[in-house]
């Protein structure tokens, strides 16, 4: 009994310890009296570009603004990519959010949207959505909502090794798909492997399949797909017909399945490497080349994906995707101000003269000096239409379904029917 | 009271720590839900098991989850078996050579796999050029990138990165052994051969069954090694439950599916410990409980 009474007292001793500890920590004394008007605020901003060249030049932006607006803490978090998307989804699983977070809009922001993670930003931004290029901003609209901005916008294309077609004897890049098929035999009579492909990644897969859809059943099925949650049409099919028909002329480099996209053995550095002659990768593709490998230099160019013969898509419809922020649901004034700052055209010229981002703001198109940067600039403003990735535009799970089904496609264990199937019924579970 | 004041503070960890999680997994099995907001709602009954069970990629993980634990019964334990029996004997270098087999198991998992990754890589691999160098092209292989070879290759990763760690354990079973009963069987004439089946094969018992269950238990619950080293695939041909559950939760966004999942891993999980406790390791756990009461 004595035991449990001085138990007691000790525990009431130490909880007064603590709680005398905690109430002396909190006061941090107001420097001056304008202590409502500059009201400390901290403004947690999660981006994935970790690595040079836009590191250093986001975090040099970030003391620029807390210069000019000491009230405001601006807390960098540079993750990787996938240790970024981790992350999201456990805090987001909690209901928060960091006050800026990466996106790529589409059916992942629709729902992080609906589970009230994302703020309506429509009007904090008004006053300058119009400097936006509408191209790069529809992503992030939803509904007639805007809950982003980008920062960035590119596309997917064939990357190739001009010195590996010359070798071949191909003189053009091929503008129709049975064109790109004959090069693709030529390629491999001359003895270079075609293409260079991630199957682990399972994303890179999903272009092919994506771009042979945009182009056979055009842009405004794959959108009524969607939204009706049925893919059961025969053009759909054909798309898929046409991948096989490309992966039984076994055009990928040894052992594509288990290979990765960014690894010292993967999709970019096989390429780098002038071990195969394309591969089909969005505007960052020579950055991670030569960050891998090796700068394929003058060699690399880039071509839009081919026209299918007797599809329903223009050849001048572009696929890809860009980056841009969103806006927690309980974030400060000044998370959409900062943005603001980073998005200014004088800021997006420093941006985009890393090489590493294309421009999203009306006006800065010139900045683009990189020769790989202009190609892709140049084929995307003449595109006519626009889709997004489809493992971002669709909801999460049904993008992953594309991803994996597409990636049996390829391997040979499932069929166009079965991909198309598997994709539906994915949708329909939704 | 003192008793319960002293373990108060464990048992709540333990509680919010474990029971809870467990309690909320099950409880969201039985929903339709995407992780978000703090609960779930869409309650669905047994939907989520039913879909299991005709999910072909589950089906598959359950195969080959069987597949990695006859092949850890059957080729990997012996083989600590013999290294550790081969260590005991007296030799040189007997400590570095523990050492060396045992630094595997220090190792993470996931620097063992990227390890792996590039030992394996089809073109710029050591394994292949090692192979190349010892006259042995026609051995050379994609390893990893071949549905067909993604197994043996996840099996020849696990035994290295495992079995230093069950050899410990034979040597220090193999080691509390009293010479004088080895001895004795050898000056009655039993051939070494006799002396380890009759005499140190059981008396290593009681360790050989608990680096069974050890084994099984990490086999059904193998996650990270395959997920850095595979990533499941190709195409689904070295997909563990772990993996598959991931993909559910973590990028398919379907927590409810991907909690009956862990539910199903738990409960496999669950009716092997007990069951094996109570009729293989039986006779282990009595005799401690028998030698407690002794002492009291």
């Amino acid at each position: 009994m004595s035991l449990t009474r001085r138990g007691v007292v000790t525990l009431a001793a130490t909880a007064l310890l603590l709680a005398g500890c905690g109430s002396s920590g909190e006061e941090t004394p107001a420097p001056g009296g304008s202590a409502a008007a500059q009201e400390k605020v901290t403004v947690e901003w999660w981006h994935i570009q970790n690595i040079e060249p836009m590191q250093p030049v986001w975090e040099a932006m970030a003391k620029e603004y807390m210069a000019a607006n000491p009230n405001v803490t601006i807390n960098i978090t540079a993750l990787e990519n996938e240790a970024f998307k981790a992350k999201m989804t456990t805090v987001a699983q909690s209901g928060e959010s960091p006050d800026i977070y990466q996106t790529w809009g589409g059916g992942v922001l629709q729902q992080q949207a609906d589970a009230g993670i994302a703020k309506d930003i429509t009007a904090d931004i008004a006053s300058w959505a119009d400097t936006i290029t509408p191209a790069a901003a529809a992503a992030y609209k939803l509904n007639g909502k805007t809950y982003g901005v980008p920062y960035d916008i590119g596309m997917v294309g064939f990357w190739y090794n001009k010195a590996l077609f010359a070798k071949a004897g191909i003189t053009a890049p091929p503008a129709t798909w049975t064109e790109f098929i004959d090069d693709v035999k030529k390629l491999q009579a001359a003895g270079i492997t075609p293409l260079s492909l991630a199957g682990k990644a399972k994303w890179p897969g999903h272009y092919y399949w994506a771009y042979l859809a945009m182009r056979i059943a055009g842009l405004d099925a794959l959108k009524q797909a969607a939204a009706a949650k049925s893919f059961d049409n025969p053009d759909f099919i054909a798309a898929g017909q046409k991948l096989k028909e490309l992966a039984d002329l076994k055009p990928f480099q040894n052992g594509f399945l288990g290979a990765n996209y960014d690894t010292p053995d993967g999709q970019a550095a096989t390429m780098g490497n002038g071990k195969a002659a394309m591969e089909l990768m969005g505007q960052w593709a020579p950055t991670v080349q030569k960050d891998t490998a090796k700068d394929l230099g003058e060699d690399l160019a880039f071509f839009p994906f081919p026209m299918v013969e007797g599809g329903k898509g223009s050849a001048t419809d572009a696929f890809g995707g860009g980056g841009g922020f969103a806006v927690g649901a309980d974030a400060p004034p000044a998370a959409t101000d900062f943005l603001k700052f980073i998005l200014s055209a004088e800021n997006h010229r420093k941006e985009i003269a890393t090489g590493a981002l294309l421009p999203v703001i009306k006006g800065t198109e010139d900045a683009v000096t990189s020769r790989t940067g202009k190609m892709v600039a140049d084929t995307l403003a003449q595109a006519t239409d626009f889709q997004l990735y489809l493992d971002q535009a669709y909801p999460p799970a049904v993008g992953q379904q594309v991803n994996d089904s597409v990636a049996e496609l390829i391997a040979g264990t499932k069929s166009p029917e079965e991909v198309v199937k598997a994709i539906t019924e994915t949708a329909q579970s939704e | 009271m003192t008793i319960v004041l002293f373990i108060l503070p464990a048992l709540v960890l333990f509680m919010l720590l474990v029971l809870a999680p467990i309690a909320l997994a099950a409880y969201s099995s039985f929903f339709k839900w995407n992780g978000f907001g703090l609960f779930p709602t869409n309650f669905i009954g047994l939907d989520n098991f039913t879909r299991l069970l005709e999910d072909e990629v589950f089906l598959g993980d359950l195969w080959r989850g069987l597949l990695l634990i006859i092949f850890s019964l059957v080729i990997q334990l012996p083989l600590a078996l013999a290294i550790a029996l081969l260590l005991n004997q007296k030799m040189r270098g007997r400590a570095f050579y523990r050492l060396l087999f045992f630094m595997p198991y220090v190792l993470s998992e996931v620097i063992t796999a990227v390890l792996f990754t590039m030992i394996l890589s089809p073109e710029r691999g050591l394994a292949n050029e090692l192979l190349a160098f010892v006259g042995l092209e026609s051995l050379e292989s994609t390893f990893l990138s071949e549905p067909s070879t993604v197994m043996y290759s996840l099996m020849i990763v696990m035994t290295w990165k495992y079995f230093g760690f069950h050899m410990i354990l034979y040597l220090a079973g193999r080691q509390s052994i009293p010479n004088e009963l080895t001895e004795a069987a050898q000056i009655d004439g039993a051939t070494p051969w006799r002396v380890f089946w009759h005499v140190t094969l059981p008396l290593l018992g009681p360790t050989i069954r608990i680096t069974i269950f050890l084994s099984v238990i990490g086999t059904i619950q193998l996650f990270d090694l395959v997920y850095v080293l595979t990533g499941g695939g190709p195409v689904h041909a070295s997909e563990t439950m772990g993996v598959t559950m991931y993909e559910f939760g973590f990028k398919r966004f379907q927590v409810g599916y991907a909690s009956a999942i862990s539910v199903v891993m738990f409960l496999l999980s669950l009716v092997f410990a007990i069951g094996y406790q109570r009729f293989v390791m039986r006779r282990d756990t009595e005799g401690a409980i028998t030698n407690m009461r002794a002492k009291r």
